[in-house]
């Protein structure tokens, strides 16, 4: 069993006006979105909503269904817990005190209030970030960075780390099938020796994954030069800004505007 | 409420589909703006030399070389030991990265593994990318390639014992890194996350430390001529200085902070850099119709943050600067 491209990648094949838009707007009217998500005041619900209902009708226009941004959406929520301090931090009305051995812990509503909009925040975050690799392949996020000045050198790098992302992690699936084949009871309990001993185990597997990974670069290299590389990247999607998208860019920036002048009512 | 945080740290793995250490990935959100520019100013500082320096002192054979080895770093993490109690020991690979490719390649290659993360999987924000790629990757890159440097002369024993400290080092320095953003950013309180965080990787970094010393010991036993390439050519007493003062912060500043996060705060209030701590970017904010902020708020923080890791991370650049200007060209 090896893992392919579509197990990993998040791209989702369509031909919608989404996917259609220029990969660089698309980059643009979502790191502008995230940011205005981030200046939200705290407590801003009215526009957590609407920036929500953003998300879900650019879902539906992209053809994703409504509810694959929201499935995917609780990657970030485990981080939430670094943020309960902040119910802790603010000073306000106390609801609530906690002692917990060293610490004195008054809960207060302002604290309640910043620890929800931080959460809320970064769930609708990660929602458009998630639409944004939805309805854009890698490729075109990759030369879209490059038109907005990433250097040359760091989006080739990329490019191939993306290339190569499933071909390693297969590799190293087949290292971690072999230990399992090979030490018996390695989940449950302390098979396989001495915690020294299996750390050292995943480090040779470690040193071993790189050497291979090494002679394939060795490899890519010289059939690259085989096949005439000159060290750029190519597409055949066109990449050109047309009307639509400056169109949708425009609408993306009043739209935000507007969530700013909302959250701020 | 170390508990909750070790938690954080193990149950995720299940519910994600990358590997990797989730408490150091920062989603959008938790940070504010001026950290979250901070982070991208810093780390597009150190990309730009780094990027320049690659290319100067390399040919285009490296451009595969790094892509397959980022690949080869997110795949590592997957690479992982039972521990006990359903918990196992990863790797993150900062150190591993700048010892056997050298520190600017290295501090690319981290960087594209966390802009892949990111991006792809969204596992770390976008507009929080740039602290995460400080924290994760060109922090750990400093430390554990300006330790190992130090000792490059020295026997095998030592550079292995030195790269499993740098190892363990570059793990809290990234912890230490996101606590205090989390906190200038008024997200956390910072008696707690400080602790908590370090605590936690103060044990993962015991993993990171032993993953990284066995998979350079097997590298040295097998293609002994790779490792002996990389380290020698690339880079000199800057990267030890460098290294050794990023080191040096964490060591200090980390069990000050946890014993004493009132003395932190009070250090940073008497400075006039962060008037009330976690309060004041967000009430600065809403003054604000323009989603942009104004010179003040940007440079108390940027004031604020200048603690220590940024004097590490600048102290490299300079120096750089200085070498090259010094040189004749």
């Amino acid at each position: 069993m090896s893992i392919h491209v579509n197990a990993f990648d998040r791209f989702r094949a369509g031909e919608s006006l989404i996917h259609r838009l220029d990969p660089r707007i698309k980059v643009v009217v979502t790191v502008l979105f995230i940011v205005s998500n981030v200046l939200l005041p705290d407590g801003a619900w009215l526009a957590f909503a609407l920036a929500w209902g953003v998300i879900l009708l650019t879902g539906v226009v992209a053809d994703v269904g409504v509810g694959y941004t929201f499935k995917r959406s609780f990657v970030a929520l485990p981080f939430a817990l670094a943020a309960v301090t902040a119910i802790f931090a603010i000073p306000g009305r106390p609801l609530a005190s906690v002692h917990l051995g060293p610490w004195d812990l008054v809960a207060t509503d302002a604290g309640l209030i910043r620890f929800v909009s931080i959460v809320i925040r970064s769930w609708l975050s990660v929602q458009m970030a998630i639409l944004l690799t939805a309805t854009t392949q890698f490729p075109d996020l990759m030369h879209a960075l490059r038109h907005l000045r990433m250097p040359r050198l760091l989006v080739a790098i990329v490019s191939f780390m993306y290339r190569y992302l499933f071909v390693l992690s297969d590799e190293a699936m087949r290292l971690l099938r072999a230990r399992e084949a090979r030490s018996a009871r390695l989940t449950e309990g302390d098979g396989g020796g001495s915690i020294l001993w299996r750390a050292k185990i995943a480090g040779n597997m470690a040193g071993q994954l790189f050497l291979r990974s090494y002679e394939r670069s060795d490899r890519i290299y010289n059939a690259m030069l085989a096949r005439g590389y000159t060290g750029q990247h190519l597409t055949l999607n066109p990449h050109e800004m047309r009307n639509c998208d400056w169109l949708i860019g425009a609408l993306a920036v009043m739209l935000t505007v507007f969530l700013q002048v909302v959250g701020r009512l | 409420m170390n508990w909750i945080f070790l938690v954080a740290s193990t149950v995720p793995t299940m519910l994600r589909a990358v590997p990797g250490d989730p408490a150091l990935h920062i989603p959008d959100g938790f940070l504010n703006l001026p950290i979250s520019l901070l982070g991208w100013i810093l780390t597009a500082i150190l990309l730009a030399v780094a990027v320049r320096r690659t290319e100067g002192e390399f040919s285009e054979r490296q451009i595969p070389l790094m892509g397959v080895m980022a690949a080869f770093i997110f795949a590592a993490q997957m690479i992982n030991f039972p521990v006990a109690g359903g918990t196992s020991g990863h790797l993150l690979g900062g150190a591993l990265a700048a010892i056997s490719l050298g520190p600017w390649a290295g501090m690319l290659v981290m960087a594209s593994v966390v802009g892949v993360q990111g991006l792809l999987f969204q596992d770390g924000g976008l507009v929080v990318m740039g602290a995460n790629i400080l924290n994760m990757g060109l922090l750990t890159a400093l430390i554990g390639y300006g330790l190992y440097r130090g000792v490059l002369g020295q026997s095998r024993g030592v550079r292995l014992a030195v790269a499993g400290v740098a190892a363990w080092l570059s793990v809290m320095a990234g912890a230490l890194g996101t606590s205090l953003q989390l906190w200038l950013s008024g997200t956390a309180r910072l008696d707690v996350v400080m602790p908590a965080m370090l605590g936690v990787h103060a044990l993962i970094g015991i993993g990171e430390a032993l993953i990284t010393v066995a998979a350079l010991a097997f590298i040295l036993r097998t293609r002994p001529d790779l490792l002996a390439g990389t380290a020698e050519a690339r880079a000199g007493r800057g990267w030890v200085v460098a290294g050794l003062a990023a080191a040096l912060v964490v060591v200090l500043l980390s069990p000050f902070a946890s014993a004493n996060p009132d003395g932190l705060e009070r250090v940073a209030m008497d400075l006039g850099f962060i008037g009330q701590g976690a309060d004041a970017p967000y009430q600065i904010l809403p003054d604000y119709a323009v989603p942009f902020l104004g010179e003040t708020a940007l440079s108390t923080v940027v004031a604020g943050a200048a603690g220590a890791l940024i004097v590490a991370a600048v102290a490299v650049v300079i120096m750089r600067m200085l070498r090259r200007s010094a040189s004749p060209a």
